[in-house]
């Protein structure tokens, strides 16, 4: 078997996949969100490699197998948050920032943004890596002097689990997380010397880049001897676990917001579009899979909103019930701008809007305008990735906990016009990490066996006829204008 | 409160903190109901949170205090939204369709018959339409046996309705279906073989929320000769993995560990 290790942003989960890419055992457990100004979110992660080590031997104990009968441990992880830990007692000298920490807004505004996206792929943000351990080297009395003598090591959550894992052996990030620390040179795939620099981060304390897929060392005490031959950023991993390994194959995962990565190949695409370039996966010494990415800010938060903030619906299921119970939207949209558009429009000061109101409209109609808005968000990144790479999406790979939705998947189908389809297994992230791991160790053989283990759990059709959606997507547009319009 | 011997005093009491809870319109604290009733504290929290449990109270997460729950307005309705259904059963369905490579459908009373809420296409990658939303027959198909079995009413109106023959072993008299459906009830999950469509047999099994009500049906439906074997009976393998994954499901919606 194999093991992955899906350490996410609010909970780690260890899953046994079997050669046919079942799950034989999943253990989970959540940790807390630490919030302690506005702005700042913190993890423990001493306490995350603790609950990892726990939830191994709950897995291995729920599954009644040893070490032996593990083939290799894949790791997936949420991406971006920062952790800095002292070489020889293995303690975080900080907690860990996490990817949604904004803290660090005035130090991003100070970068030159062309110069970073040409080397890294990336629009200076305060998700990524480097000025989070820039903060951490500013505010904490004598880190800088410790990090360049070499006593404090820096890593993102995949480095953190396996230097632990192989007993502080080995430092190392895999490309797709050191892709996302804003300090990789895109083409070269290693450290860029003048961003490091630029940030002004000690050399001796960034991990080596490693590929996603390759026998990093062996897991110490907590399944001694175990090969560790993979690690991937979450949506990376979805995107390895979606089977999507064909340039132009897209994946999407809906959940609170939504994650769009399409696989662009062995170049690099640079976005026109306001979409992100990214490493997509690389195994062994082949060549890097590059992709796009895209991202819904708003999307499962904004069927919560309905459910906590209005007070429509009593469990985020039942607004696909509400909507049922009209034909259609009656006219009415609504942009869930909450915090600005996001890709491809980068409007910051934009805010929600509900348009089209008239006293016809229901509270049918709108649950119906909530799952379209997720819709056409979709559609519009869909677009940008379609313009940016110059091939044209031919279907949509789903997951995550909205693909439940039914008719949220039909109307996804609907707008984009291609069909929407949902694998079997449901956990691709998790299932991603242990692809990769298992093609390092021959566990699988190679990508065409991969494909082999996917099947269709369900697949949506357009149904929808083309001058309706002309005209639907033309109004969304308008309602998208309204959004910026009305905070400018 | 006074205790009238047979009674089940707890019945009772929830009862009592309903009323309550429905004669105001404020929302109450714990320590108001236990006064107001002459309950100890404890024993009034420990009804409430039955009761929100249940759904029939809700508590505001920012007061702590109590109101009637929206299970009351839905008490007509079953007690659980089937898209919820769906969504607490994904992950089982797709396992289950995973581990007897055959398509899975859960299914509920609609009327006389049966809606598809929930269709995981058999893992064989061949070419299938999602069937989410069409309406089958109830007594001629193993999701609509089993959901007959447990919901009297809706067995009789589907005999009153008459009972219309799709093959020739569709069971077209009232005690046949009655004698079908007392087996389901006996033995747990029910089969249809060829009931509805010729070359085709499903295997069901029931989906219980809390207190045991039938929320839903769960079965797997593909060819008589993968289905049955050579005796036309339902494989064992098979019918134990469909109980298995309408228990799983059933822990789950009721809230059983």
């Amino acid at each position: 078997m194999i093991l992955a290790i899906d350490q996410g942003t609010t909970s780690t989960r260890c899953i046994l996949f079997d050669r046919r890419a079942t799950v034989v055992a999943v253990a989970r457990a959540e940790h807390p969100q630490s919030y302690p100004r506005p702005g700042w979110v913190e993890h423990d992660a001493a306490r995350i490699w603790r609950d990892t080590q726990k939830l191994i031997k709950r897995v291995m104990a729920s599954a009644g197998i040893g070490p032996a009968q593990v083939a290799a441990i894949g790791i997936a992880n949420q991406r971006e948050t920062v952790v800095v830990w002292d070489r020889k007692t293995g303690v975080p000298v900080a907690p860990a920032i996490v990817w949604q920490d904004t803290r660090t807004s005035e130090l991003v505004s100070a970068l030159d943004a062309d110069f970073v996206r040409e080397r890294t792929g990336l629009p200076p943000a305060t998700y990524f890596s480097a000025p989070k351990v820039r903060w951490l080297l500013d505010h904490t009395p004598g880190l800088r002097e410790r990090a360049e003598k070499g006593e404090v090591l820096f890593g993102t959550m995949d480095s953190w689990l396996i230097w632990n894992l192989t007993g502080g052996k080995h430092h190392l990030t895999d490309v797709t997380n050191a892709s996302r620390t804003m300090l990789m040179d895109l083409t070269t795939l290693r450290w860029d010397a003048s961003l490091v620099d630029v940030c002004t981060i000690p050399h001796a304390m960034l991990p080596e880049i490693r590929s996603s897929s390759e026998v990093y060392g062996a897991a110490d005490s907590v399944l001694p001897g175990v090969p560790i031959a993979a690690a991937m950023g979450d949506q990376q991993a979805a995107l390895f676990g979606q089977t999507c390994f064909a340039p132009g194959d897209v994946k999407c995962t809906y959940g609170t917001g939504g994650f769009l990565l399409m696989n662009t190949g062995a170049t690099p695409v640079r976005s026109t579009h306001g979409l992100l370039t990214t490493v997509g996966y690389r195994i062994g010494n082949e060549p890097v899979a590059y992709a796009l990415e895209g991202s819904i800010a708003i999307a499962g938060s904004l069927v919560q909103w309905v459910r906590d903030g209005l007070g429509l619906i009593g469990t985020a299921s039942e607004i696909e019930t509400l909507a049922g119970t009209v034909a259609d939207n009656g006219g009415c949209y609504i942009v869930p701008a909450f915090s600005g558009l996001f890709a491809p429009h980068w409007r910051s000061e934009a805010r929600g809007v509900i348009v089209g109101l008239t006293s016809y409209i229901t509270k049918g109609h709108l649950a119906r305008a909530v799952l379209e808005a997720t819709g056409w968000q979709t559609r519009e990144v869909v677009d940008a990735m379609n313009a940016d790479s110059g091939l044209a999406l031919t279907a949509l790979n789903v997951d995550g906990g909205m693909t439940s939705d039914n008719l949220l998947m039909q109307i996804v189908a609907d707008v984009l016009d291609v069909p929407v389809v949902r694998p079997m297994v449901a956990e691709t992230v998790s299932l991603g990490a242990a692809y990769a791991a298992g093609l390092a160790v021959g566990y699988w053989s190679d990508l065409q066996d991969l494909r082999n283990n996917r099947h269709r759990a369900g697949r949506w059709l357009s149904a929808m006829d083309a001058g309706r959606r002309a005209a639907e997507y033309q109004r969304w547009r308008r309602a998208v204008d309204c959004a910026v319009l009305f905070s400018s | 409160m006074a205790h009238v011997p047979g009674m089940i005093q707890s019945v009772e009491r929830s009862s009592a903190v309903l009323r309550l809870l429905a004669a105001g319109p404020d929302r109450l604290r714990v320590k108001e109901i236990a006064d107001a009733l002459g309950l100890p504290k404890s024993t009034a929290h420990s009804i409430l949170r039955t009761l929100e449990h249940i759904g029939f109270a809700e508590q505001d997460p920012r007061t702590a205090r109590y109101r009637l729950g929206r299970g009351l307005l839905e008490l007509g309705r079953g007690g659980l939204d089937v898209n919820e259904l769906r969504s607490r059963a994904l992950d089982w369905a797709d396992a289950l369709a995973s581990r007897t490579v055959e398509s899975v459908r859960i299914g509920v009373l609609d009327g006389a018959a049966v809606k598809v809420v929930h269709h995981v296409f058999r893992p064989d990658d061949t070419t299938q339409t999602m069937e989410i939303g069409l309406v089958v027959p109830a007594h001629a198909t193993s999701l609509g046996k089993v959901l007959l079995a447990y919901d009297a009413p809706a067995a009789d109106a589907v005999v009153r309705g008459g009972l219309d023959p799709y093959t020739r072993k569709t069971l077209t008299h009232r005690r046949d279906l009655t004698a079908a459906l007392a087996e389901i009830r006996r033995q747990g999950w029910g089969y249809a073989v060829e009931e509805w469509e010729p070359g085709r047999a499903g295997i069901a099994a029931p989906t219980r929320g809390i207190g045991g009500l039938v929320v839903g049906a769960i079965g797997i439906y593909g060819p008589v000769e993968r289905v049955c074997d050579s005796r036309l009976r339902p494989r064992a393998a098979l019918v134990e993995q469909v109980r298995a994954t309408a228990e799983s499901i059933s822990r789950d919606l009721s809230g059983r560990p």
